[in-house]
């Protein structure tokens, strides 16, 4: 821990993680309080998420300058603290979430208000414990302290997906309990303890804790337990909960399962590849060169889902579900690559597929707000009845098949040059196809939405959603829901411009680690 | 006094037992079990403390030295047995009050406070005696005060499962005294420091066979799959009280019953290495995890539920125990803590649940998340406690034994422990979903349990969540006690 101060120059940065988390925590009590009361409780909620992206913005300067501040909190084990420490890429995660989260709000507020939703303060009250979950996710100091709020999180948005109290809803929220769970306690702790056993310690360490005390096959099966213990990347055959996930309303799929959640998942991989191996440990083992090939099956296998979903005219959400389940696969396969440029390429990744997809959701929620359209055979002509919404998920379509002026060009652009600095083709072949495959699902839509007619009035709708009257005279929706898709959509293009402290975080990551 | 403090830890229960049945005045029993309970909770921490600071403690009964009197050994193990015990039996009285007088009713309640602390004696007894006699005396107070009370349940079908208990328990007993029998013939000492003494220059064919005689019984005392026939019914149909006590008292004296014999009586090299104690319990625990956590699964009353869970969890602790290693040792112990305070829990908040709606049936909770809001938020914190979510007990419980288990190189033990840990998941969410999801369909207005079951089973939920977040001083203890069983105390 460094000397140095963070907020306003009194707290220390260590401090200030601590605040991270409790932030949201107190949020949420205050949203407890305010059932009555729905736009004190609205306030409350924008307020708390504007207080914490203040406190985490605030450990910026320290962290550029090479502080890494930490805190120890409780120690339930011996010699197991729980611990927090911010590094570079916690801080890029944090980030991300806690701007994102503020956004969200905004947007929730016209949404669940729009859709007449029930329970909405127990949802605000999940969604604050979820992000405080996802606080502590992005500063945790070792393993324990990652896992205990990777546990705390699932729990947290077990009843955001589970929302609607449906047959639907509790089964999917079944799946998603039952297989992040499963997946975490089954592999994950294992590869914890099993850490733990050999290492002696489970920190977090630049250049890893794992050289030299585990090899070979060892090394290989300790990767595969981490890899799917965190389910919450969506590596196939473990994703099957993140499409379950999207009987939850809109915003808890797009803050929480297209950033916070999948994002935890991604990054937790990302964190054990370069704090707990070591990439140069990974790199030198032959054991470990699978992890490419089952991330890069993934990203095409969901992309040729996606595909189908649009062949059928089917439901967006789904679609855009199985899309993220093949971008998260993007941030695995440039770990994969084991090296220094790809992981920079994958810290920016989360970054940029969170600012795209969170958009493309926003837009999607905006239509079921407006029009109650979910499936992708209604969407033709509606572009010119809500020219913004479908403007902002014109820009997401573009990052996420990384175009530029997008996010995700940038991202995509250090990934490919990872791959070809560890000269690995197959994973060069992958993200073109898949570059393709991402245009071929998404342009399609894009062009229906502005360039098709609408259809008849007269022909009953297919979907879900029930006809509400004048629903076909609709124009854009709640101004709440649009100005957040904006926002995220400006946010998408201007990462691509300025893409200065994304770029300094993924640096300082990888340079801590040579 | 502080001199004498091992022989009250037993005594003032014991004294305290047949005034209470004999009071006339209404609550006067319960006064006096709270009073009885709580007293004995101090001795056993004094008792704690003691040894913590000065090591073992050896106390003669009348005065009368070791091998012709009875003697009382209260070391690291037995102590921190004796605070489990005691510290369970100070919470549920208190509860016990309301619970009792709508189960049991007014006119027999006297006779169960009186049982419930003739029983509270017998298992502080077994664990602070250092005389196999004496622990045979203690196992029969015990049991047969556990029958009665099991039979006082609100049901008929509470008798036919005090019966059934009734034999098995003696079966149990019967073997156990025919094992203690022979090693007294010989080697002509009661005294469990002497048999540890004089037992590895005996051995032959006798002492083996008394060996497998203790084995047997009292792996049916500690419901040990595959004789855990007894125990379903018995926690299903005793009165709450009663299932919440014995869930978290009973078996696990019974578990220390194993340690200490197969310990210290008869050391570690003779049970493990020339009787291949291990051999025989580890699978029998791995079957005890998966099948009982798999049958609890398809339970429909949410006590059988419950106690096909304690089965499971018994197997935890005999796993950790077979391992026979100081981390192995220590999980089984911390095990023996940290489901007490869990399953405490779990029984009373559906103790709480029956003194509202009658039933303890999964319908019977469906809807109660909103009507019982602190009843069902402690079933589900103690729940997620058994499934070991981070920051439970449960965790920690977990923590331990797969670390013990990867370090034998077990891998398939490990996995096994997990997977146990994944089927709680299913058998705990049955409940959840009940209360949260489903409809409330009772005509009676049900509301929230009256604050004295509500708040001792609090205090249960925060304690397993306080040694969930610093587990400091349960791990420390329990790890001292395995490396003093071990042999590797100081």
């Amino acid at each position: 821990m460094t000397g140095e101060t963070a907020f306003l120059g009194v707290v220390p940065g260590g401090v200030t993680a601590l605040l991270a988390i409790l932030v949201p925590l107190v949020g949420a009590l205050i949203i407890g309080t305010l059932t009555h009361r729905p736009n004190l409780r609205e306030t409350a909620t924008l307020v708390t998420a504007g207080v914490l992206f203040c406190f985490v913005l605030s450990l910026l300067p320290e962290v550029l300058a090479g502080g890494r501040p930490g805190i120890t909190l409780a120690e339930p084990l011996p010699g197991i603290p729980i611990y927090l420490e911010v590094e570079p890429l916690g801080l890029l995660f944090a980030l991300v979430a806690s701007s994102l989260w503020i956004v969200t709000s905004l947007y929730s507020i016209g949404y669940m208000r729009g859709n007449q939703e029930k329970h909405q303060t127990r949802f605000y009250l999940c969604f604050a414990l979820a992000i405080a979950s996802a606080m502590g996710i992005a500063f945790a100091g070792n393993l324990v302290t990652l896992f205990t709020f990777y546990e705390l999180l699932t729990l947290s948005t077990y009843p955001l997906v589970t929302h609607k109290g449906t047959q639907e809803a509790m089964k999917a929220g079944r799946l998603y309990l039952g297989l992040l769970i499963s997946t975490s306690v089954g592999l994950l702790l294992l590869a914890i303890i099993w850490t733990a056993q050999v290492a002696g310690t489970v920190d977090f360490r630049p250049g890893g804790i794992l050289d030299g005390n585990v090899t070979g096959a060892a090394a290989g099966l300790l990767l595969l337990l981490y890899t799917y213990g965190m389910g919450k990347a969506a590596i196939m055959p473990v994703h099957r909960w993140l499409p379950a996930a999207m009987v939850a309303p809109t915003p808890v799929s797009a803050l929480l399962h297209a950033v916070a959640v999948v994002k935890a998942g991604v990054f937790g991989i990302v964190k054990v590849a370069v704090y707990v191996f070591g990439l140069d440990f990974l790199a030198r083992e032959s054991a470990t060169g699978w992890l490419v090939y089952a991330s890069g099956f993934t990203i095409l296998a969901a992309s040729i889902v996606a595909l189908r979903i649009l062949k059928n005219q089917g439901n967006l959400k789904r679609l855009l579900a199985y899309s993220t389940v093949s971008q998260l696969s993007y941030v695995v396969l440039a770990t994969a690559l084991y090296s220094p440029l790809a992981a920079a390429g994958a810290a920016l990744h989360i970054v940029a597929h969170a600012f795209g997809k969170i958009t493309l959701f926003f837009a999607a929620g905006s239509v079921y707000t407006t029009a109650r359209k979910t499936e992708i055979r209604q969407f033709r002509g509606i572009g010119r009845r809500m020219p913004w919404t479908m403007g902002a998920f014109a820009v997401g379509t573009l990052s996420m098949i990384g175009l530029p002026p997008a996010a995700g060009f940038i991202s995509k652009w250090y990934v490919l040059l990872g791959a070809f600095q560890a000269e690995h083709m197959v994973a060069v072949g992958v993200l073109v196809i898949s570059t393709l495959l991402n245009a071929a699902y998404f342009g399609p839509i894009v062009y229906m939405a502005f360039f098709q007619d609408e259809e008849p009035a007269a022909q009953p709708y297919l979907g879900g959603g029930n006809d509400l009257p004048g629903s076909h005279g609709h124009g854009e929706a709640p101004l709440p829901v649009v100005v957040a898709l904006t926002i995220t959509a400006a946010m998408t293009i201007l990462i691509f411009f300025f893409p200065d402290v994304p770029l300094a975080l993924a640096q300082a990551l990888v340079e801590g680690v040579r | 006094m502080l001199n004498h403090l091992p022989i009250l830890q037993v005594i003032v229960p014991l004294m305290v037992a047949p005034i209470a049945a004999l009071v006339r005045r209404r609550g006067g029993a319960w006064l006096l079990a709270v009073f009885a309970t709580w007293t004995s909770l101090g001795i056993a921490i004094l008792l704690l403390r003691q040894v913590l600071d000065g090591g073992t403690i050896i106390y003669s009964l009348g005065g009368w030295a070791a091998p012709w009197g009875i003697e009382y050994r209260v070391d690291m193990v037995s102590a921190y047995v004796l605070v489990i015990v005691a510290g369970v039996g100070a919470i549920v009285t208190p509860y016990a009050l309301m619970s009792v007088r709508r189960e049991v009713g007014v006119k027999q309640a006297p006779l169960l406070y009186s049982a419930l602390l003739l029983c509270l004696t017998g298992l502080l007894g077994i664990t602070i005696t250092g005389d196999v006699f004496n622990l045979f005396v203690f196992l029969e107070i015990s049991s047969i005060s556990a029958y009665a009370l099991i039979a006082m349940g609100p049901d008929r079908r509470a008798l036919h499962a005090a019966y059934k208990y009734l034999i098995m328990g003696s079966i149990g007993a019967t073997f156990i005294v025919i094992g203690i029998g022979m090693l007294y013939i010989m080697t002509g000492t009661l005294n469990m420091a002497d048999l540890a003494v004089r037992l590895p220059s005996v051995g032959g064919r006798t002492v083996s066979v008394a060996f497998a005689f203790l084995a047997v019984g009292i792996s049916l005392k500690l419901a040990l799959f595959p004789l855990h026939a007894w125990l379903p019914d018995a926690y299903t149909y005793a009165p709450s009280t009663v299932t919440a006590f014995l869930a978290s008292t009973a078996t696990k004296v019974a578990v220390y019953m194993l340690v200490r014999v197969f310990f210290t009586v008869f050391g570690i090299a003779f049970s493990f290495q020339t009787m291949n104690l291990d051999r025989v319990l580890l699978p029998l625990a791995l079957l005890a995890i998966l099948s009982a956590s798999v049958t609890a699964i398809y339970q429909k009353n949410v006590k059988r539920l419950l106690a096909y869970s304690s089965v499971a969890q018994v197997g935890y602790m005999i796993l950790g125990i077979s391992l026979a290693s100081v981390t192995g040792l220590t999980a089984g112990l911390i095990h023996l803590f940290n489901h007490a305070l869990m399953k405490g829990a779990l029984f009373m908040a559906v103790g709480a649940v029956m003194y509202q709606v009658g039933s303890v049936r999964i319908e019977a909770m469906n809807g109660l998340g909103r009507r019982m809001p602190w009843t069902m938020a402690a079933f589900v914190a103690a729940g997620l406690s058994l499934i070991g979510i981070p920051l439970t007990v449960g965790f920690i419980s977990k923590w331990f034994l797969v670390l013990a288990a990867v370090e034998k190189g077990m891998w398939l033990v490990a996995v096994a422990v997990l997977v146990g840990s994944l089927l709680a998941i299913v058998y705990v969410w049955k409940v959840v979903e009940a209360a949260y999801f489903r409809q409330y369909v009772g005509s009676l207005e049900v509301r929230e349990a009256p604050l004295s079951l509500l708040l001792p089973t609090w205090v249960l939920v925060l304690a397993s969540v306080y040694f969930g977040v610093d587990a400091s001083l349960t791990a420390g203890v329990a790890r001292m006690a395995a490396e003093f069983l071990m042999g590797v105390a100081p």
